[in-house]
């Protein structure tokens, strides 16, 4: 099996603060990969790195067996990557169907556009409210936007930082459903997530990160067995698990 | 492609105001042959700055950043007229003239442009930048008095402005010369803002217009669906400059002169209330706003500059405090909805263009 991603001993440093430090990262093409780790673990920041919106302080980063470190994030965009933000980041006073239609016509035809954007509506439940600026959204369906905005590039590699904060049980049961089907299609995704459940129902492969360190890495079951990483989720220990 | 004069980022799709438009082209064609000629070569006046307008409602409206810097490339392409027209000797040269001093603004837009995008300045200090090169530029120009400051025979001249140099002419039939001056200046002008008008909005509705409003919104989320940020700001910079410099020709042409004092401050800041006080999230709301504000300046100042300068401001504080959006605009979307209400515009907002 093909690496499609790889960290090298990648780190950052915010003034003093290590926030990632020395974290091999390696993402097998194909696969759901769950990223998971106390609040502060520097989860989103990882993130940050791999899409190129911070520089790092130290460590490589390949993509498709190239080193694509240096490279800014729209470059590493055109290469298949593709992020979900922690916060939603939409084009709130566009219509709805305009931001789709913007992450939509640098790749696909114009005589496809119509029916991709149609595509794209039906799937996130949204083509009541195409017309409508992102902006008045609720926070479910904006994040549900922002993630269809993402899939519109047809990533190879798709980034979502906590994509169900925010949603009801059921949107975020259906945001599950969803990676899955995606995945089915052979797209790759490394999910950062805190909802125990949600990873369980998703998740092939586990890293823990703890402190900017790797913490624990394994299937499912071999995170959700181990001791120590109970331990660092505590007060939302077992019962959380 | 004619059919992205139409789309998402501008105001006025549906028949009806393609009809307005045309009965008010119309309307202007017409207008030289009832007016008199002081009131035609007034009008000329007006239409000059226009382009101005619309290269900053470009930039600040669309894009999203805020250049103070319009009088810059205004004098820049204002001072390269004058003196490519008397450097090359006048005459038919002045329309090479013209190319040339308009391609010099764009050039500077791109070397400042890249200095300040590639170098992250962004929001306010943006604005700072641009407008420390504008009173730099002024400030240059106003101590050049000496005779030393000269280029060929063309004398930069300090506060009192150059002079001296051929307006704009072309060969005309019966081995004749067309001065555009007056009545054909005016012609000129409005042949021009129609260019460069449809042009805009054929830009903003096409993929290019989709990404600056992307950018304006969220530059970064714009950069992660993939696209290249910077170059996009700095086009755009280069592009509503340009319009910038367009006008600086125009007007050195109009009066065979220009000064330090249409660069510097409150030169400067006269884009900015125009466009502002007009809606600068809509070309066609900056086109008409300008037009009406210069004409009502030129109405009041003949009275008192002093009043002129002071409603200036009280209309830009107002803007600010009770139409943010822009009153031409705010008044463009009543009129819109009132249409609608009516069933008889275009209501769907979903025409994105591409
Ligand atoms: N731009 C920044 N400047 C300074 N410190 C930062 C910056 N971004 C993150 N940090 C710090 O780095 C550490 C890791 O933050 P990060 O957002 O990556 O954590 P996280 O694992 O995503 O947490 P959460 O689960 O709360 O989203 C935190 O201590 C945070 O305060
Ligand atoms: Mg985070």
């Amino acid at each position: 099996m093909a690496e499609l991603l790889q960290t090298t001993a990648l780190s950052k440093t915010f003034g003093g603060l290590a926030a990632v430090s020395g974290v091999d990262l390696s993402v097998t093409e194909g696969e759901i990969h769950c990223l998971i780790g106390p609040n502060g673990a520097g989860k989103s920041t990882l993130f940050k790195l791999i899409i190129g919106t911070y520089p790092p302080t130290a460590g490589h980063i390949k993509f498709r067996g190239e080193n694509v470190t240096e490279e800014r994030p729209y470059q590493r965009v055109k290469r298949g990557m593709s992020i979900k933000m922690q916060t939603p980041s939409v084009f709130k006073e566009l219509p709805v169907r305009q931001n789709l239609h913007i992450a939509l016509q640098h790749h696909v035809t114009k005589a496809e556009l119509a029916r991709e954007e149609e595509r794209l509506l039906t799937l996130l439940d949204l083509a009541a409210d195409a017309a409508k600026p992102a902006g008045v959204l609720s926070h479910g369906q904006q994040q549900w936007l922002e993630i269809g905005m993402a899939l519109a590039l047809k990533p190879k590699l798709m980034l979502m930082d906590e994509p169900t904060a925010g949603m009801s049980p059921e949107e975020t049961f259906r945001t599950g459903e969803l990676i899955q089907q995606l995945n089915g299609l052979g797209m790759t995704i490394l999910v950062v997530e805190h909802d125990m459940a949600f990873v369980r129902q998703i998740a092939q492969r586990v890293t823990v990160l703890h402190f900017g360190k790797v913490f624990a890495r394994g299937s499912i079951k071999e995170i959700l067995a181990d001791e120590r990483v109970a331990e660092i989720y505590l007060g939302k220990t077992h019962e959380h698990l | 492609m004619l059919r992205l004069v139409n789309g998402a980022q501008t105001v006025g799709n549906g028949w009806p105001f393609w009809m307005s438009f045309l009965a008010v082209l119309a309307g202007a064609l017409v207008y030289p042959m009832f007016a008199d000629s002081y009131d035609v070569g007034n009008f000329a006046y007006f239409l000059i700055w226009v382009f101005m307008a619309m290269g900053l409602c470009l930039m600040w409206g669309y894009c999203g950043m805020l250049s103070f810097g319009q009088t810059f490339f205004f004098g820049i392409a204002g001072y390269s007229y004058g003196v490519l027209a008397i450097v090359l000797g006048g005459g038919t040269m002045t329309v090479l003239a013209l190319v040339l001093a308009v391609v010099l603004a764009g050039l500077s837009a791109l070397v400042l442009g890249y200095f300040m995008i590639w170098g992250r300045v962004g929001g306010v200090f943006f604005g700072i930048v641009t407008l420390s090169a504008t009173l730099v530029l002024a400030f240059f120009l106003g101590q050049t008095a000496g005779p030393e400051w000269a280029i060929g025979e063309a004398r930069l001249n300090g506060f009192n402005g150059m002079k001296g140099m051929d307006p704009l002419n072309i060969p005309w039939f019966d081995d004749e010369t067309l001065y555009f001056e007056g009545a054909s200046l005016y012609y000129l002008a409005i042949a021009l803002i129609v260019v460069v008008y449809l042009g805009l909005r054929i830009l903003l509705n096409s993929r290019f217009g989709n990404v600056i409003v992307a950018i304006r919104e969220d530059p970064q989320r714009a950069e992660l669906l993939g696209y290249d940020v910077r170059k996009y700001q700095l086009i755009t910079f280069i592009v509503g400059s340009s319009l910038a410099g367009l006008s600086g020709v125009l007007y050195t042409s109009w009066g065979q002169f220009i000064t330090p004092g249409s660069i510097g401050l409150p030169a400067a800041a006269m884009p900015i209330v125009w466009v502002a006080f007009s809606g600068r999230g809509d070309i066609t709301a900056t086109l008409v706003g300008s037009f009406l504000i210069l004409y009502a300046f030129q109405t009041i100042t003949v009275y008192s500059q002093q009043a002129a300068l002071v409603l200036m401001g009280g209309m830009l504080l107002a803007t600010v405090m009770i139409a943010p959006q822009g009153f031409v605009i705010g008044i463009a979307r009543t009129i819109g909805r009132l249409f609608r209400g009516r069933g008889a515009g275009n209501a769907t907002s979903s025409n994105t263009g591409s």
